[in-house]
Formats: C-alpha cells, sequence, structure tokens
C-alpha cells in the first residue's frame, strides 16, 4: 500500500517538479517565519527574533534542500540532471551531435540489422524441441561428400539401428491441386511415416501419419500446412477426414500443422503426404535409387558419437535380409551431420564473415566518436575546472561525461533501430535465395536486447574514456587561459584512436578487395554454354494420363514442337538436368560404368543428362569429338547413344578415342549406351564447383520417362519476352501442365554466385563507410593539432619555413598516423583473412595485388584528408599567432 | 537554548510526532514547538529533520496534509493523523513502553 503511495507520490513530485519546489519552498517558509513569531511572542525585538531564528535553525537554503532531498525520486532526479545538461550541451553544437548520432546510428543500424539476419541461423537452434537431437544421415560418396541416400538404406537403418527415437526420409513432391477453385501447384514433401516425430512437431489438427499406412498401394492421406488451411480451405476445423484431389487422386486429410511449425528443411513446403515406396525392395525399382533425405532424432539422452559408431559398424556389416546393390554397398560408411549445419551450413562462412564486418564498422563508428568527444573534452578543460573549483568531485565529472556518451549513444541506437528496420528489409530482399530461415528473419526481442546492450556499451565506452582523459585536468591549469594545449595526454589517446580506426579501415577493406577480385575471377569463369538470349523453364507432367512413359515422352515432344514454331525462337529443347538451375542437389547424380573398366565395382559418379536433339546446338556446347544426337537418336534405333563431357573423356580414356566405346547408368540391369561423341564441360552445379562429369543420353531412350524437364529456348531477340509465347505454346499441347521457375540462363549465371554477391555488397558498403569515417578521423585529429600548434607553426614560418615545408610538415604528421595504422591493419588483414577463405575464388586471402591496391587507395584518402587542415597550416600568418597568445 | 536539551532520539520522533498529531491536526512549526513544551524544553526538534519525516510519515499513509491560508495570506501545511496512524501509534507507543520498561528494569537491577 505504502509502496504504491512512495511510487506515485515520487512520480508526481517529477513529474510536477516546480509545483513541489514551491511546496517545500512555503512549507520551510512557513516554519521560520512561525519560529520568528514564537521568539517575538517571547519579548524579543524582530531583528533579535530573526538573527536567533537563524542562529537556531540554521541556512534556510540548505533546509529547503535536506527537505526537498527526501524521496527515492531524487536519485533520477540528479541523473535527469545529468541527462538535461548534456542535452542541453548537444543541443548546443548540434553539428557536432548530428556528426556522433549519425555515426553511432549507422555503426548501431549496420549492426542490428545483420543480426538480427544472422540470429536465426546461426545462433537459434532450429524451432523443433530438443533440435539439437536432430540428425542429418547421408550416404558418403566416393570422394567423402555426401550423397542422397536409397530407400533400401533407410530400410535397413530402420530395422537394425538402434541410437534413434524415429529416423525417416523424405523427398520434395509439387502436386497440383484442382478442385473447386483454379488448379493450383504447392511445394509439399513426401515423407516416410515417422518424419514429424523426427521434428517433433505433432499436426495441431488430427492426426499424425500412421506408419500403417506408409506401404505401397496405402490410403492416400495428405496433412496441410496452417497457411494453406486458412487459405484454401477456410481454417474449416472439419477438413480433417474431408477429401482433397492432388494431381487426379484424392487424397484423404489427416490433419493440419501448428500455425508456428516453420518447415525449415522444405522452406516452401505446403502439403506432406506418406511415399508409399515398396516395402519389399524390388531390385532396380526406385526403392534403390539415391534420391532422399534422411533425418533422424536422437534417443534423449545418447550423444552423437555412440549414433555415428553404431552407423559406421551397420554400414560395415551387411546382414542376410538387407542385400545392398553394389552402388548402395555402403562401402564408405555412412556420414552424421547435425541438421543445423545441412540447413546453414552453406551460407554459415558468408554470413560469420558478414557479422565480423559489420562488428569492425561498429568499432571504427565508436573510435570515430570517442575521438570527437576527447576533442570537445580538450575544449571544455576550463569548463570542468570551473565546475570543479565550484565543488564538484572527479566522480561527479566523470558521471555527468559519462551521461552524455550515454545520451549520444542512446540517440544513435533509436535511430539505429529505425535504419535497422529498413535495412532489414533491404537485407532479406539482397540475401541470396538460398537462405535458410529468411522468414525468422525480423527485429525481435533478442535483437532489441541485443541491440540495447550494444548501445549502452557504446555508451559507456565512449563516454568513460574521454571521462577519465578529461576529467585529470589539473585544476589550475584549466583555468588558466593561456596552458589550453598542455593536454598532451589526449592528444596522444587521439592519435592512438585514429591509428586504430585506420587499421581497422584496412582489414575490412582488404576483405571487400578479396571478394571483389573473386567475383571478377568467377564470372571470367566459362560456364561451358553461351548463356545470353536463352530462356529456360520447367516443364512438368502430372496426373494419369502420363502413368504410361510413352505419352510422358508424347507430351513433351510435342510441346517442344509447339515451342519450336513459336515467332522468335531460334531454338528449342528440353533437358533433364539443366546448369547452374540450383537443383543439382545430387538427385540427377547416377553410378556410371564403362566397359572397358575390368573391375566392375568401378563406378563414376556423374551427372545424367536425358536431352533432346538440338540440346547442345540450343545452349551452345561444343562438340569436340563424334557426333551430336540427331532425329534418328529415337527409342528403337540400333545404337542407344550417349555423349560425354570433354574432361571426363579424358580422364577415363587417356590417349584414346571414346567414341564406339560403351557405357551403363545407373543399375546394372540397364543396356549399354554407345558413346557417339564427346561435347565440353558444363558447370553443372555452380560457376565455383569444379564437379562437371556429365552423361547425355536421348531422352527418349531413356529406360524411364522424366516426369519433369527443362525446356531451354534460344530467342531472336530479348529471352525474358518471350515466356509468355513460350508457355502457351506448351500449354497448347496440355492446357493442365504446370510451367514454372521461368528464368533467364543470364538470370542463372548471376544467381548461382548469390552467396558471394550477397557478401560483396555488404563488404563493399562496410568498407566504404569505415574509409570514410577513419579519413573523418584523421581529418579531426589533424584539425586539432594544426590548431593547437598554430603558435609552433607561427614561430616556424617566422624563423623562415616556407608553406610547403609547413605543409610538408602536416602531411607528415597524418601519413605517419595513417601509415602506422595500415601496418598494423596489414598484420589484422592476415589473421582475419583466414574467416574469408570459403568464400574467395581463384584468388589466394595473401593476394598481393589486393593488399597493394587496399593499401594505396587507404594512404591516398589519407592524404586527401590531411590536405585541408595542413593548407590552413599553411596560410598561418606568424605575426598574428604570434601575437595571439 | 540550554545545554540540557536533547535533540531527538533516534527513532522516537515519528512517534511524538504521530502523538502531538493525535491532539489535534498542526502544521510543522505547531509540532516542534508542542514537543519541545510538552517535553519542557527536554528534546529539541531539528527542523530538516522534523519535515523530512513529516514527508516520509505521510508517504507511510500516517498522515494526512493540507494546504491553508494563514492571516497573513502565506500558505501553510496543516498534518492529521489519518486511521492507519492512529494505528500506528499504538503499535510504536506499546513498543516504546515495553523497551523503557524493560531498560528501568535493568537500571533498578543495577542499583
Amino acid at each position: 500500500m505504502s509502496l504504491w503511495r512512495q511510487l506515485t507520490r515520487g512520480l508526481s513530485v517529477l513529474a510536477h517538479r516546480d509545483e513541489a519546489d514551491r511546496d517545500v519552498a512555503d512549507e520551510c517558509d512557513h516554519f521560520l517565519e512561525q519560529a520568528v513569531a514564537d521568539l517575538e511572542a517571547r519579548g524579543l525585538s524582530p531583528e533579535e527574533a530573526r538573527r536567533a531564528a537563524r542562529r537556531e535553525l540554521g541556512n534556510p537554503v540548505a533546509l529547503r534542500e535536506e527537505v526537498r532531498s527526501y524521496g527515492w525520486e531524487n536519485a533520477f532526479a540528479a541523473f535527469f540532471a545529468d541527462l538535461r545538461y548534456a542535452a542541453r550541451r548537444l543541443r548546443r553544437s548540434p553539428g557536432f551531435a548530428a556528426i556522433g548520432v549519425l555515426t553511432l546510428a549507422l555503426g548501431v543500424g549496420a549492426t542490428t540489422a545483420i543480426f538480427s539476419a544472422v540470429n536465426p541461423i546461426l545462433f537459434e537452434s532450429l524451432p523443433y524441441p530438443h533440435a539439437e537431437r536432430i540428425l542429418g544421415i547421408w550416404d558418403r560418396g566416393s570422394d567423402g561428400s555426401p550423397v542422397t541416400v536409397t530407400f533400401g538404406t533407410f530400410r535397413e537403418l530402420l530395422t537394425r539401428a538402434r541410437s534413434f527415437e524415429a529416423i525417416a526420409v523424405w523427398k520434395s513432391w509439387q502436386p497440383t491441386m484442382t478442385g473447386a477453385a483454379e488448379p493450383e501447384r504447392f511445394d509439399g514433401q513426401m515423407v516416410s511415416a515417422a518424419y514429424f516425430r523426427v521434428l517433433g512437431v505433432p499436426p495441431a489438427l488430427g492426426r499424425d501419419f500412421d506408419p500403417a499406412d506408409d506401404r505401397l498401394g496405402g490410403p492416400r492421406v495428405a496433412m496441410l500446412s496452417d497457411r494453406l488451411w486458412r487459405r484454401r480451405f477456410a481454417a474449416d476445423p472439419a477438413i480433417v477426414g474431408r477429401q482433397i484431389k492432388l494431381d487426379d487422386d484424392l487424397y484423404t486429410v489427416a490433419g493440419v500443422m501448428p500455425k508456428a511449425f516453420e518447415s525449415v528443411l522444405a522452406p516452401a513446403a505446403q502439403v506432406w503426404t506418406l511415399m508409399q515406396y515398396d516395402t519389399s525392395l524390388p531390385p532396380g525399382g526406385r526403392e534403390w535409387g539415391h534420391h532422399l533425405r534422411m533425418v533422424a532424432r536422437l534417443r534423449a539422452g545418447l550423444g552423437v558419437e555412440p549414433a555415428r559408431r553404431e552407423l559406421d559398424a551397420l554400414a560395415h556389416a551387411p546382414i542376410h535380409e538387407f542385400s545392398r546393390p553394389p552402388w548402395a554397398k555402403l562401402a564408405q560408411g555412412l556420414l552424421v551431420t547435425s541438421i543445423q549445419d545441412d540447413v546453414t551450413g552453406g551460407v554459415r562462412p558468408a554470413l560469420l564473415a558478414v557479422l565480423g564486418a559489420v562488428t569492425l564498422v561498429l568499432l571504427i563508428a565508436c573510435v570515430n566518436v570517442t575521438n570527437l568527444l576527447l576533442a570537445r573534452g580538450a575544449a571544455r578543460s576550463g569548463e570542468l575546472s570551473m565546475r570543479s573549483a565550484l565543488g564538484a568531485g572527479r566522480p561527479r565529472l566523470i558521471r555527468q561525461l559519462v551521461t552524455e556518451g550515454l545520451l549520444l549513444a542512446l540517440l544513435g541506437g533509436a535511430l539505429g533501430m529505425a535504419l535497422a528496420q529498413l535495412g532489414v528489409r533491404a537485407l532479406v530482399a539482397l540475401s541470396p535465395s538460398e537462405l535458410p530461415r529468411a522468414d525468422a528473419i525480423r527485429l525481435d526481442g533478442a535483437v532489441f536486447v541485443f541491440a540495447l546492450i550494444v548501445t549502452t556499451g557504446i555508451g559507456l565506452l565512449v563516454g568513460l574514456i574521454p571521462a577519465l582523459q578529461t576529467s585529470r585536468v589539473d585544476l589550475h591549469q584549466g583555468l588558466r587561459q593561456g596552458s589550453r594545449r598542455t593536454a598532451g595526454g589526449h592528444r596522444r589517446a587521439r592519435r592512438a584512436l585514429v591509428v586504430a580506426e585506420v587499421a581497422l579501415a584496412l582489414v575490412l577493406l582488404v576483405g571487400a578487395g578479396l571478394l571483389l577480385r573473386s567475383m571478377r575471377l568467377l564470372f571470367a569463369v566459362t560456364p561451358g554454354f553461351n548463356p545470353s538470349h536463352v530462356l529456360a523453364m520447367q516443364v512438368q507432367t502430372y496426373g494419369h494420363r502420363y502413368d504410361d512413359a510413352g505419352a510422358t515422352h508424347r507430351f513433351f515432344a510435342q510441346a517442344l514442337e509447339a515451342v519450336r514454331r513459336t515467332p522468335g525462337v531460334a531454338a528449342a529443347a528440353f533437358t533433364s538436368q539443366l546448369p547452374l538451375s540450383g537443383d543439382a542437389d545430387f538427385s540427377n547424380v547416377y553410378g556410371v560404368r564403362f566397359e572397358h573398366d575390368r573391375d566392375p565395382a568401378d563406378e563414376h559418379d556423374a551427372f545424367r543428362c536425358a536431352v533432346s536433339p538440338g540440346y547442345f546446338e540450343t545452349l551452345g556446347i561444343p562438340l569436340r569429338r563424334g557426333r551430336l544426337l540427331d532425329e534418328h537418336d529415337v527409342a528403337g534405333a540400333s545404337t542407344q547413344a550417349a555423349l560425354i563431357s570433354e574432361s571426363f573423356a579424358r580422364r577415363k580414356f587417356p590417349g584414346q578415342d571414346p567414341v564406339g566405346q560403351r557405357l551403363r547408368l545407373g543399375a546394372s540391369d540397364r543396356s549399354w549406351n554407345t558413346i557417339v561423341g564427346v561435347v565440353g564441360d558444363v558447370k553443372q552445379a555452380s560457376l565455383a564447383v569444379s564437379r562437371v562429369d556429365s552423361v547425355y543420353i536421348p531422352a527418349e531412350q531413356s529406360p524411364w520417362a522424366d516426369g519433369t524437364l527443362w525446356f531451354v529456348v534460344r530467342a531472336q531477340g530479348d529471352a525474358a519476352a518471350l515466356t509468355p509465347a513460350v508457355k502457351r505454346a506448351v500449354w497448347s499441347v496440355d492446357k493442365d501442365q504446370p510451367v514454372v521457375h521461368v528464368a533467364t540462363m543470364d538470370a542463372l549465371v548471376e544467381s548461382s554466385a548469390a552467396e558471394r554477391r550477397f557478401a560483396l555488397v555488404l563488404f563493399e558498403a562496410f568498407a566504404l563507410t569505415a574509409l570514410v569515417l577513419a579519413a573523418i578521423g584523421i581529418y579531426g585529429v589533424l584539425s586539432g593539432s594544426v590548431n593547437e600548434q598554430t603558435r609552433e607553426i607561427g614561430v616556424r614560418s617566422a624563423l623562415g619555413a616556407t608553406a610547403g615545408e609547413i605543409l610538408a610538415l602536416v602531411v607528415r604528421q597524418g601519413l605517419g598516423l595513417a601509415g602506422l595504422g595500415a601496418a598494423l591493419g596489414l598484420a589484422g588483414a592476415l589473421i582475419a583473412s583466414q574467416a574469408l577463405t570459403s568464400l574467395l575464388f581463384g584468388v589466394s586471402r595473401l593476394d598481393p595485388v589486393t593488399y597493394l591496391g587496399v593499401i594505396a587507395l587507404l594512404l591516398a584518402v589519407s592524404a586527401l584528408a590531411c590536405w585541408a587542415p595542413a593548407w590552413r597550416a599553411s596560410r598561418v600568418e606568424p605575426s598574428i599567432t604570434l601575437r595571439a597568445d | 537554548m540550554e545545554d540540557s536539551n536533547t535533540d531527538v532520539i533516534q527513532g522516537t520522533l515519528d512517534m511524538l510526532i504521530l502523538k502531538t498529531l493525535s491532539l489535534e491536526p498542526m502544521h510543522g512549526f505547531g509540532i516542534a514547538r508542542r514537543v519541545e513544551q510538552i517535553s519542557r524544553g527536554v528534546f529539541k526538534v531539528n527542523p530538516g529533520s522534523l519535515l523530512t519525516a513529516l514527508q516520509r510519515l505521510e508517504r507511510a499513509g500516517w498522515l494526512d496534509s493540507e494546504w491553508r491560508q494563514t492571516e497573513n495570506s502565506r500558505r501553510a501545511k496543516y498534518y492529521r493523523l489519518t486511521r492507519a496512524g492512529t494505528r500506528q501509534l499504538e503499535i510504536e507507543a506499546a513498543e516504546w513502553n515495553r523497551r523503557a520498561a524493560a531498560v528501568a528494569r535493568l537500571l533498578k537491577a543495577e542499583a
């Protein structure tokens, strides 16, 4: 009760300080008045009474102060007084305030924005209960790289592995929903029954998948995302048990996932169904294709290591019940990864580098503001001496100066948060499309707390350093006007700060320079085809009319024919694997066996490209040997043709002609293909990844029909403009088939470097900021030192130094600082560039060209920053300066 | 100012104020004078301590205050005991009596 009164009274005093002060004053006056009256009543003359009262009661001002200082609110009041004073001081020098606040806002804003982007990826665990127990399991490729698993391996582990609570496989699925509204294609996942148990998230509505349903010919069931449920079914709770139509089939809705469920593994997934593979594992079926992602949830209390050991033991101990075909022998063992790494591993180096870069920017911003405050501190030594002479102790002065730093930081922080808001949006727009958990990027509580901590830290830092420096000012010297240049200490501090600033800027510049060089080199890489004027799009088949392979072949052939007839199309073809399309995630990688290899187990991984004749001509892939595909390479032809890529041929057939040799793609029961030609290497996965081994076969001769193909169209003019016409041509054959992922090949080439570009753009921005801030720092320090040295300069020129010599003197000072900073920065960059290694391409992290270039740039900018103060110094009129003191 | 009068014993000021106000509402100087008079000059009240204590007691909810106009049209702050203040006075008086009795017994035993 009284606590409440304490609080409200205290607040009301704070709110109505003047009124409260008047009340106290009135009460004290009344008290004294009464005391005087009382003494008069006892017979003293008014004059004596007043004096006696004064003697007895003490100083009325002190009394008022004593009464006034009662209450908790007064502790705040002192702080607020400091704050008010600090605010008044900032208002009085708006230029200084603006520069300080803006600099800090830039630093805090950039750091906060980057932190908000990086936080869900690098620091937060995935949004699943005990996410650290969810592991990814991969087959290990011959080169040790992770390869997607087969359903057969999954079945074996499901029975044999003991380390896991639940284990599941999945592959992506793009069903088309038809029904009342217009047909719509969704991203989804085909999963085995325990998928949601691995993630640890049960549906919010309905029930989880029933393992009994996960078999060949089992009932078709679907799980919906909360978003899909709200959008297409108006959040109707009666949806569970109802039937929806996907890809011409009726699916019973099993349940709806919770609103908060984030599908991290397949970010766009809206609908899930059971995989329903054949558990009898027929040899040669899809059950033995390497195309599934496996995830497993560790048993509680079990470490990753025991699980890894168990999987390794299982891989090397095949048992009779689970016979393995040669390509799924698990001879290299199994690979266990943390799912967090699987999801975020690709972008982690870029994000860490960017986070490091932005921290450097923040540091530079702090150094700059500290420098500004130091410079002001020097100018204020007179004021501070005065305050200290009036009785303010050193702690009181420090508190005042720190409050000023805090105020500056808080203003900067508030503005910085606003900048961060914009920055986050720009960041998401700029981010590479493969940036995981992009939806989780936002300014949330964690980010706010982060910004607050950073801001407060900065405030204390930038306030405390100048406070400690300045408050040491000697009282007498401070008050004597003539000695205002005695503060040699703070000059040293300012110089040290500038050196630090230049060093930090150099580290950033080196990073930006290395990335820039990498980007140049990357885009100088030829992808192996001519991307200009080529449009690409994915055409899919769905529905029972394409259950028959012949129908699928026919549809694609007719669609291609229609596209070729479209005006503006110079050439067109299709392929099952499009270079740089981003889906080269090993699902198109197959084992290849060459007939001339003795050892039947000798297999090579290569991209399988089932293409139409004309594919090489359309993309401009050069023929090196033999012939390209033509209209004779049809299903019933006597030779099953194949082409292989150049370096693959060189490696497998050194000094021989590969044409006429035979190879087999995939399972051992497949027929042999005869190599009819060799074509140039094509970068399939990305410009930077050197994996290029490819085998091309005519789609018509493929043992199975690909249900999804990429159409590539070479345009006579603008490729993108052809999009509607080409789509119409495809739909003229069958209007229900989805056409997706439309892009020009130029755009695909660009986006294959998106992650590096993301890092590069940010680094460039940060490095530029750092450079400008460092230049401002140098300028500021030199201006200050020229002002302080006016007398010395005057003496020098009076003694005959020319303007040029004075100019050189000041520039030498500035460049000395810059040079020292550059030397320190060089050492820093040599160490820090390690963090960039994985982002670099074709350039060493110690690339001398970059380092030299960056140092030259930095020194040039420093020289520019020196110029203005040096010029001013050289114009110093000796007669005026000498008289000034 | 005789040497024999003492400052109010630490901790008893609150009780003396409450007791004084239990007779009638009063302003600050009135309280001080009354304490001195009734204690026959034994207790001298420091005005700073008194006015601060009044604020404290008011915030504790034991006193109410109102501003009145004086004859020479100045403002005077009058304090009045609240019901909670009355209860508090009883508690403090009882506590004081208990202690005083204990001290008295000790002194007697000593003698």
